[in-house]
């Protein structure tokens, strides 16, 4: 049936329309898929620089994405700050609560199986998901999106909103400072070394335990800054975090948490693969991340850019 | 008859003895079902040191499939029971293939992913009835006894308890489960002695569902309804606190667990406003609203200071002054 309408269609109203679907619906959903990829890669990059330094997942991560929505929104709420000054602010905020934490808590649990520092972050997930759905109940906040930034351009075949765009951008340059700085300076030298093996790091001078608070500070701090950007396409709400940090812990396995790029490229390739899946199998979209995974444990299991272990 | 053996007598005859005493059947009920659900956890948390993310699953799945089968396909109550437990356990089967490929955190990081897959299918899915879940499934009767009385079911769910929890006890001190801890203690010594871990990881881990499942499909007779809150990684979190709370790889510990996070979760309303009244200071009103709060503190309290549980400290304590 398609085949013979197809070509018909085609001859008719070239670029219009690919396998039945309006090319205009499909490179909508191409860039929210690339939004939602640009989310899940910023978020899977901080959880990958942690695990690689810490060794612990931080389940809090979702929590603490949510918090810099937040944070974003009260600078604007109670102090009239706007996005841009928010969107520096806080990442910042969010990484030195995230130092605190680290200097408070999960020290103490490096020695232990690393499962305890899942089960800890998965507590202080509860608790700030709660203090914040009882202060601001379970309905999301509206956040205006920048002056600058609002309106769309039209490209002529199809309309882009300026700052979905922006979305992307804004995450990808995140995602490849954070490559640079790691890969390819000397503090990411000994990053690195000290992923590999921190006693010896510890033993050429180099303060390991302060490079592990701000590690995680700067892992939690990415989160925050994921948060911002989402403020003003999603309603900022207590539960906008916890959905999320699920998906991008099937986005993990999928990865692995080998390399940075890696990271990056699955995230990114999930949120197209989950965008187009809303065009052609809607009822599939909130799955298809974890089919995926399912596909990758049976044919690859240490993830696609995971080492064997 | 040695000590052991006494007590447990004891404390199924003070289960048996409780309505009559003026326990509340559902509340206890609902105690059991959460306990079993927690032992069932701890075989594989406690005894295989596998963390499971994702166990709310089972008891989610067990819960839809025993409500399917006694209101639409209207089958006997015992049949829609060992329904429920053996599609857990198939569920657990295939999540088990799946996740032991990996282990430690990202076997954690799986089962949560494959139980929030089943939820996400769930809300879709057209049998579940969505947010409103399964509603009004009829008890019917096992062996003639109705069960439309909260008395009767009493009994069975005692009798289910039972032998759950006495399955998990033979399990435990079987060479098999022996076995378990031998994998929990040192994974790599025994694949060297030439044990084939990932069956006995399996293993456990089905039959961890399955009484996971069984907990699910006696749950859903409690409450003639299955609903989608059983099947959330708000409840997989549940468990793992029970289990934490009560102590991890003992017996009784997670049985304690259930105990004070079912109080917890039914009480806390009232002490937030006890401690209001008393201390006059408004924000304790906030605590009565938000049992995650709670929760969340306690999980934190856990991990940092009382790992072991209660169970577990007080068998070290035990041991330490005997």
């Amino acid at each position: 049936m398609i085949r013979e309408i197809f070509p018909a269609r085609f001859r008719r109203n070239p670029m219009t329309e690919l396998f039945g679907v309006p090319i205009q619906a499909l490179l909508g959903q191409l860039l929210l898929g690339l939004v939602n990829g640009s989310f899940y890669a910023v978020l899977s990059l901080g959880l990958a620089v942690i695990f690689g330094l810490l060794n612990i997942i931080n389940f809090a991560h979702g929590a603490l994405y949510m918090l810099g929505a937040f944070i974003a929104w009260m600078g604007l709420q109670y102090l009239g700050l706007n996005y841009w000054v928010m969107l520096i602010l806080a990442p910042i905020v969010v990484g030195l609560f995230g130092i605190l934490l680290e200097r408070l808590l999960l020290r103490r649990l490096y020695k232990l199986d690393p499962l305890y520092g899942l089960l800890l972050t998965f507590g202080l997930t509860l608790l700030i998901e709660g203090l914040f759905r009882s202060v601001y109940g379970v309905s999301g906040q509206p956040y205006s999106t920048p002056a600058l930034l609002t309106g769309g351009v039209n490209l002529g075949f199809m309309f882009m909103p300026i700052y979905r765009a922006w979305v992307v951008v804004a995450s990808l340059i995140a995602c490849l400072l954070t490559w640079f700085v790691i890969e390819k300076t000397r503090l990411g030298a000994l990053l690195r070394a000290g992923t590999e093996n921190p006693k010896l790091v510890e033993a050429f001078g180099v303060n390991v335990p302060l490079m592990i608070s701000l590690t995680f500070g700067f892992g939690v701090g990415l989160a925050g800054f994921a948060g911002v950007l989402a403020a003003p396409i999603l309603q900022v709400s207590p539960l906008m975090g916890s959905n999320l940090i699920i998906v991008v812990f099937a986005v993990v396995v999928i990865g692995g948490m080998g390399s940075i790029l890696g990271s990056i490229v699955t995230g990114l390739g999930l949120g197209v693969i989950e965008g187009f899946t809303k065009v052609f199998w809607p009822e599939a979209s909130s799955t298809v991340v974890f089919i995926i995974m399912v596909i990758v444990l049976l044919t690859r299991p240490a993830g696609l850019f995971g080492k064997k272990s | 008859m040695n000590r052991q053996l006494i007590a447990y007598l004891a404390a199924i005859v003070l289960l048996a003895a409780l309505p009559a005493l003026g326990g509340y059947p559902i509340f206890i009920m609902k105690v059991m079902c959460y306990a079993l659900f927690a032992c069932a956890f701890n075989l594989l948390l406690g005894y295989t040191g596998l963390l499971s993310f994702g166990h709310a699953a089972f008891l989610g799945l067990a819960a839809y499939a025993c409500g399917q089968s006694l209101t639409v396909w209207g089958w006997p109550t015992l049949g829609g029971l060992l329904f429920g437990t053996a599609a857990a356990g198939v569920l657990g089967l295939v999540f088990g293939l799946l996740s032991i490929r990996r282990s430690g955190i990202y076997f954690a990081m799986i089962t949560l992913a494959l139980a929030q897959m089943q939820f996400f299918y769930f809300l879709q899915a057209p049998f579940t009835g969505g947010e409103d879940g399964l509603q009004g499934i009829p008890r019917g009767s096992i062996l003639g006894l109705d069960l439309s009385q909260d008395i009767h079911l009493y009994y069975v769910v005692l009798a289910i308890f039972v032998l759950g929890y006495a399955l998990i006890w033979r399990t435990v001190h079987s060479p098999f489960g022996q076995v378990l801890k031998a994998i929990r203690e040192n994974e790599p010594r025994m694949i060297s002695l030439g044990y084939d871990v990932d069956r006995f990881k399996l293993l456990a881990f089905v039959l961890s569902a399955l009484l996971a499942g069984l907990a699910g499909a006696t749950k859903s007779l409690v409450f003639v309804s299955a609903t989608l809150s059983d099947a959330t990684w708000q409840m997989s979190g549940m468990v793992i606190l029970m289990t934490l709370i009560g102590g991890m790889g003992t017996l009784t510990g997670p049985v304690l667990g259930a105990i004070i996070v079912v109080a917890l979760e039914n009480k806390v309303g009232e002490f937030g406003r006890f401690l209001m009244h008393q201390t006059g200071i408004e924000w304790f009103r906030v605590l009565g609203e938000s049992v995650t709060i709670v929760i969340g503190l306690i999980f934190i309290v856990c991990v940092m200071a009382f790992r072991r549980g209660i169970v577990g400290e007080w068998l070290a304590w035990r041991n330490k002054a005997g």
